[in-house]
């Protein structure tokens, strides 16, 4: 989809939020929706971050790490993508606690959702530092770099436009992830949605203004990772023309 | 820590929850794959649903899957459609992967070449011979790496369905836990049991994706 329409749907999803907003029925909800929306953009946000980190660390670590790092990296990466990240939410929630380690649920709910897709982002970071042209990295041992050297300054700034589309389509299934906190007691949108289901049976308003909140948030995500993209590839795009 | 004992206690409870989970895998893998092609084939045959079609995917990819469970659940008993939680589940979660595995099938439809279709026009075969004797046959092979990708994150997601109480294996070994205060054994077993399960699947993806390529190479 063209960027265009993605703002289109953005305008008109938010405009249909304020257009529900002017009718008691739904404005009732929107308040308490909004404040657990921030909780979900809170622990979406400090998800992401975690989940580059690890993307990147783990990415580097089997590409280049000695054997042991190299295993662990592996191991880390095949335990959390082969099983769901439900699982491991009550995992580190219910099973590390009788192990002595205590966590409130807000960091249980941040380390998960990064630890996991972290470990699909180790995939893509590999993927596209591999994507690099072999030439770049015989040019660079030409130009007698260091491997940290080739690294920072020729292979990982190329590998980083390869990674924008991706890393936007895990940011957006670690947003939808987020709804996922709500099992683990954390007060995020989705929690909200069933308390005031609960109370209320008012499902369609509701589940209305939730879906169209996420979707919102999802637009966000998706168009700004196009204008980065643009941005980043641009000053390629003129490099290599010349 | 591990008590083994406990664990050889839980293990046929949980292996016949295992069973519910794989049985709303392959049924909401089922779903998505059939409907996700009648919404590929819908956008071919009939040019002006593109627009309105790939909103829909937007929208459903867009947003979490556990709120269209919940939506499902609790939104069809208020027009009169009493679901139990199972089927509400299996239906959202069939739903929300159609809407990935057209973005499939689209793909793979636009890997034909277009003298495919003009050829066939030229042999005056009708429309629904072309789709199922010309091209179905010749889109299939190459996405299957993709739906099977797909199939493995749809078992995934299944654990998604405890929200609405299905004694799936999460639910199952959320009720172990909270029976015996016991949570390593249980949640560990499920987590393994993802684990193997995956990784399983995993394999045998490569070896189908390998056998068809061989088929159609030749």
């Amino acid at each position: 989809m063209g960027i265009r329409t993605l703002v289109g749907m953005l305008v008109v999803a938010l405009a249909v939020i304020g257009l529900l907003a002017t009718q008691t029925s739904y404005s009732l909800f929107l308040p308490g929706l909004l404040e657990g929306a921030l909780l979900t953009i809170e622990i979406a946000l400090l998800g992401s971050v975690l989940a580059v980190i690890m993307g990147v660390l783990a990415a580097l670590a089997r590409l280049y790490g000695p054997a042991p790092l190299r295993w662990v990296a592996t191991v880390y990466v095949e335990i959390f993508r082969g099983t769901s990240a439900l699982v491991q939410l009550f995992w580190l929630f219910f099973v590390l606690p009788q192990f002595g380690i205590l966590m409130d649920a807000f960091t249980v709910a941040v380390l998960a959702l990064g630890l996991n897709v972290g470990a699909y982002g180790s995939e893509v970071v590999r993927g596209a530092i591999l994507a690099v042209a072999p030439g770049q990295w015989e040019a660079s041992i030409a130009l007698n770099m260091s491997r940290a050297q080739m690294l920072r300054r020729i292979i990982l700034p190329q590998a980083f436009i390869a990674m924008i589309p991706p890393w936007g389509n895990l940011f957006i299934e670690l947003l939808k992830s987020t709804a996922l906190v709500s099992l683990i007691t954390l007060t995020d949108l989705a929690f909200k949605a069933q308390q005031m289901n609960q109370s209320t049976l008012k499902t369609v308003p509701i589940f209305t203004l939730v879906l169209l909140i996420y979707l919102a948030m999802s637009l966000v995500i998706t168009i700004g990772m196009r204008f980065l993209e643009q941005r980043a590839s641009a000053g390629l795009s003129r490099g290599r023309a010349a | 820590m591990w008590d083994w004992s406990f664990t050889l206690e839980i293990l046929p409870t949980l292996a016949s929850a295992a069973i519910i989970t794989v049985e709303a895998t392959l049924i909401g893998f089922v779903i998505a794959a059939l409907l996700g092609l009648v919404l590929a084939l819908v956008r071919i045959a009939i040019p002006w649903t593109a627009w309105p079609i790939s909103v829909l995917v937007e929208l459903i990819r867009s947003t979490p899957l556990l709120i269209q469970i919940f939506f499902l659940y609790f939104v069809f008993p208020k027009f009169g459609i009493v679901l139990d939680a199972f089927t509400a589940g299996v239906i959202a979660i069939g739903l929300h992967y159609a809407a990935y595995c057209s973005e499939v099938y689209r793909a793979g439809f636009d890997n034909i070449p277009r003298g495919q279709w003009e050829a066939s026009i030229a042999l005056n075969l009708p429309q629904w011979a072309t789709f199922r004797d010309i091209i179905i046959p010749q889109v299939i092979p190459p996405i299957v790496p993709a739906l099977g990708n797909y199939l493995v994150a749809l078992f995934k997601e299944t654990p998604l369905l405890s929200a609405i109480a299905v004694l799936e294996l999460m639910q199952t070994a959320k009720i172990i836990g909270s029976d015996t205060f016991r949570y390593t054994e249980p949640m560990t077993l499920v987590g393994l049991f993802f684990l193997v399960m995956s990784l399983v699947s995993a394999a045998i993806i490569r070896v189908l994706e390998r056998l068809l390529n061989r088929r159609t190479s030749r």
